[in-house]
């Protein structure tokens, strides 16, 4: 079943004088790990924007459930979950009131809410900073926090956007685990990364965005194979996307 | 409504942990209004009556008029007249220096021959007169008292004002200066005529009392009559800009969540732009009653201990509290304004700023509109700030009722709304760039 349709899907920010994204379509099915891969600046970050409801398309269509944010926003937001590149926390209060605030938001009932707080932070190591305020965390513990905000209401679909960027091993560790639990729990979970080993690891399929365009798509495997003398991901994506910088300004 | 508590219950606790934040919004207003209300009061005092200021008096003259002008110089509550320094008489030229270098803010200096030209000046006029009206006139006569007016020449008394003096102290005192001159004229009319006429009983009885006096007399719209002082003006007028600068903290705080990427987290959650924006605003509104409550409370009991009078709140405690929340209301509905329309801390925080301070100024908190320049009495009319204002007045000067500042509030309660419509409305557009 697909719970994400995107078709031919353009943007130009305004004021720009090139496209974003220049008509991508693409499928997601229930229940995939699906990785979005690309060099800097390649619309990344603007699909998932678009795909979280937090920017509108210049053109074309995205369906989450056969639903569109224009007619369904409400019942779409409690449907996905959103880690975004930022720590997207409050600095000044603690583990725990952050989860309860942003919990708040789904409706969940308070004693529920803090039920489930308690159970993410112990899961991800947490448990015993419950009270701490989140300034005084490192970086590896807020992106575990950032990952539990988005997850408190169970979404069927989960965006993560460069969720293990600047984190430790063993923070990025703890965060791959848990996200593979919640996908064996049901949870659709899609994902930008720049790491291509822990997409190729993690995701049961992968699509490789350049310059606005999905290039190609598929499982980690079936690319590798498919790329002559590859032996990695990242052997595809340097195949694939060439190796000059993309820088913009 | 539990999204709203439980944003309204978060913005507490962001508030109530930002230190600076709460200086801001609570300690910065009390030093404020506590310093404008000293200066002013000390003002109030100098130009009431209060203490006394220092001036420079040359007395180039000498004469009888010179000494009653010193005498009653000495009688004006404000001023304090000296002629030497270091034991030396202060010259014209030396006084000149004094008030350029900033030393004295005035001097007065009396010109030459005043006083026997004044009296040959009156005791002329005063021949002329009686002599038309016994009609003895002759040609002598009239010969002697053009040659009387030829030699006399027109007196100007000199005032050497400090360039930075304000331009209220300047009128003050030569309207001060002017009515001395004109009862000391009269006096002297009064005398020559004594002279001329004989010191007669029928004479000396003459009713020197002045016949037209004035009255001050501050009507209220209770209808009792109220005293302005430097408190009761200084309080609304320094509160509401307290209240007003909350647009920029609250501004602020809408940039931050924009920054540190928690309002990118929400625009994902169910949860509607209004609620996010109502919850600030509440809270802050309740942050502008408090800071008002904390300034009434001032005024009412500390004032008195810092030598200011006390504040007179009157019998409408709630009409002022019914302002309070209007104006708050006024204030957070630009500051969320301003606060969605910006994006980083540099642009918002200086506009926030400027605006206040604009605003302060249109709206009459420094200069009042009446004194205005009629352009920008109308803009005036327009500014939410003057709105507050006015309410304040009526409440702490006039000692209003609900229903003399309905319109007031009914503007500032409008501007309100139609601030947070602009801003969700701006919202939804930017989320579609």
């Amino acid at each position: 079943m697909d719970v994400i349709k995107v078709h031919n899907l353009e943007k130009q920010y305004k004021g720009a004088d090139f496209k974003s994204l220049k008509g991508v379509s693409l499928t997601i099915q229930k229940g995939e790990i699906f990785g979005l891969l690309g060099p800097n600046g390649a619309g990344k970050t603007t699909l998932i924007s678009i795909l979280c409801g937090l920017l509108s398309a210049t053109n074309g269509e995205v369906f989450i459930n056969d639903k569109t944010y224009a007619s369904k926003k409400d019942e779409l937001r409690k449907l996905i979950g959103v880690v975004p590149q930022e720590y997207a926390l409050y600095p000044s209060l603690t583990a725990r009131e952050n989860l309860m605030y942003f919990g708040g938001m789904y409706g969940i009932a308070k004693q529920e809410l803090k039920s489930k707080v308690i159970t993410h932070l112990e899961a991800l190591g947490l448990a015993q900073f419950a009270d701490k305020k989140i300034r005084t965390f490192s970086g590896g513990m807020k992106r575990r926090v950032n990952l539990i905000a988005a997850i408190l209401h169970q979404p069927e679909i989960l965006f993560l956007d460069e969720p293990t960027v600047g984190v430790d091993v063993q923070s990025k560790k703890a965060i791959t685990q848990k996200l593979e639990a919640l996908n064996q729990s049901g949870t659709t979970i899609i994902y930008t990364s720049h790491h291509l080993r822990e997409a190729q690891e993690l995701c049961t399929r992968v699509g490789i965005i350049d310059k606005g365009e999905i290039i190609v798509s598929g499982s980690p495997d079936k690319l590798i194979a498919e790329v002559q003398d590859a032996r990695n991901l990242e052997d595809v994506f340097v195949e694939l996307t060439g190796k000059e910088f993309r820088d913009y300004a | 409504m539990h999204k709203l508590i439980a944003s309204i219950k978060k913005e507490t606790l962001l508030l109530t942990r930002d230190i600076g934040g709460l200086g801001i919004l609570f300690i910065m207003p009390i030093i404020l209004v506590i310093t404008i209300t000293l200066l002013q009061d000390t003002t109030f005092k100098k130009v009431g009556g209060g203490s006394s200021i220092d001036i420079i008096l040359v007395d180039n003259d000498k004469g009888s008029l010179s000494d009653e002008i010193k005498k009653n110089f000495e009688e004006i509550p404000f001023l304090n007249p000296i002629t030497t320094q270091e034991e030396e008489t202060i010259t014209e030229a030396k006084a000149e220096k004094l008030v350029a270098a900033g030393a004295y803010q005035l001097a007065v200096v009396i010109p030459e021959k005043l006083s026997s030209d004044l009296d040959k000046q009156i005791s002329e006029n005063i021949n002329k007169i009686l002599s038309d009206f016994e009609g003895s006139v002759t040609e002598e006569s009239k010969e002697l008292t053009t040659r009387v007016e030829q030699q006399i020449k027109p007196k100007v008394i000199k005032f050497y004002f400090d360039p930075v003096t304000q331009e209220t102290f300047r009128s003050s005192v030569a309207f001060a200066v002017d009515k001395l001159i004109s009862q000391i004229e009269t006096q002297s009319i009064y005398k020559a005529f004594e002279k001329e006429l004989g010191e007669s009983a029928h004479m000396t009885s003459l009713n020197k009392q002045k016949l037209v006096t004035y009255q001050e007399i501050n009507p209220s719209l209770a209808g009792n009559e109220v005293m302005p002082n430097s408190v009761q003006h200084n309080v609304p007028a320094w509160t509401l800009f307290a209240i007003f600068f909350m647009i920029l903290p609250l501004s602020l705080n809408i940039v931050k969540e924009k920054g540190q990427g928690t309002f990118v987290r929400l625009q994902t959650t169910p949860i509607k732009y209004q609620t996010i924006i109502l919850a600030k605003a509440i809270l802050y509104v309740l942050v502008s009653i408090l800071q008002f409550t904390i300034i009434l409370g001032i005024g009412m009991y500390i004032f008195p201990y810092l030598g200011l009078p006390t504040l007179q709140i009157g019998s409408n405690l709630g009409v002022l509290y019914a302002v309070t929340m209007a104006s708050g209301m006024a204030a957070v509905g630009l500051g969320l304004l301003l606060g969605t329309v910006f994006t980083t801390h540099e642009q918002a925080a200086p506009f926030g700023a400027v605006l206040v301070v604009i605003l302060a100024a249109i709206g009459g908190v420094w200069v009042p509109v009446f004194a205005m320049p009629e352009a920008m009495q109308v803009v005036a009319k327009i500014s939410p700030m003057n709105w507050g204002l006015e309410a304040f007045y009526n409440c702490f000067i006039r000692a209003g009722k609900l229903s003399d500042i309905i319109g007031e509030l009914g503007l500032l309660v409008g501007f309100f709304v139609l601030t947070m419509s602009i801003a969700i409305v701006y919202y939804e557009k930017k989320k579609n760039v």
